[in-house]
């Protein structure tokens, strides 16, 4: 165990920490929905991922075996947090904004939030008015 | 104490910091969809937590828990927003 891995494990927790601090900070701080997005997918998925990488140097260089975990988790948090950024801003324009209160697409059709299957939706009217949320 | 303790002891209050912002935004939330990413930003942080007790204990257990976590989490962010979209989560 050199100390040259355990300054390079200490950095990638330290940036981790401060990065998943911003992110969270961030989520209290911005002042609208679409704004608050963007601590947490981005800044978040990057401590998390230093903080993994972190734990899979530890145990290669301190207990001498490579494990693939961390690495498998890292991929999935980043496959999935621009999914699920994707999915609340869908979620959030449906609850705020009617139909035809957002710009036309060029081709058209429908966005496909408000398009066919929409109309089973509890909370969104597809054409009616209904209360934006906020 | 050396350096790597001392990293290890800066990740756990800094995370444990953003797990109780995230918890304010959950309490003082302005609508459904910022609830549901202030919940699924408190499961990012709480594999980043597990993460770190791995360290500590230098076990390796904790990252079943931890890729748990990040599935449970996306599943239940996805299955709320299809919710809200479509009405119906398996269609």
């Amino acid at each position: 165990m050199s100390i040259l891995g355990e300054i390079l494990i200490a950095a990638l927790l330290v940036s981790g920490g401060v990065f998943g601090l911003v992110g969270a900070w961030g989520l209290v701080r911005l002042p609208d929905m679409m704004t608050r997005l963007h601590g947490p997918t981005k800044a978040a998925t990057l401590g998390v991922g230093s903080v993994l990488i972190a734990s899979m140097l530890h145990f290669w260089l301190h207990h001498g075996v490579l494990s693939w975990h961390e690495l498998l988790i890292t991929i999935f948090v980043l496959i999935t947090s621009p999914i699920t950024g994707l999915f609340i801003a869908k979620a959030h324009m449906h609850l705020s904004w009617q139909q035809g209160e957002l710009p036309r697409p060029p081709s058209g059709v429908e966005w496909c939030t408000y398009g066919r299957g929409a109309e089973n939706s509890p909370i969104v009217t597809v054409d009616g008015p209904e209360k934006p949320c906020e | 104490m050396s350096i790597l303790n001392l990293a290890l002891l800066f990740a756990f209050g800094c995370f444990s910091l953003a797990q109780l912002l995230c918890l304010y935004r959950v309490m003082r939330a302005t609508g459904f969809s910022d609830r549901v990413l202030a919940l699924d930003t408190m499961a990012i942080n709480m594999i980043a937590l597990l993460t770190l007790f791995g360290i500590q204990r230098g076990a390796q257990v904790y990252f079943e828990a931890s890729m748990l976590f990040a599935m449970v989490g996306f599943i239940s962010t996805v299955a709320f927003a299809k919710f809200i979209l479509r009405g119906d989560i398996i269609e």
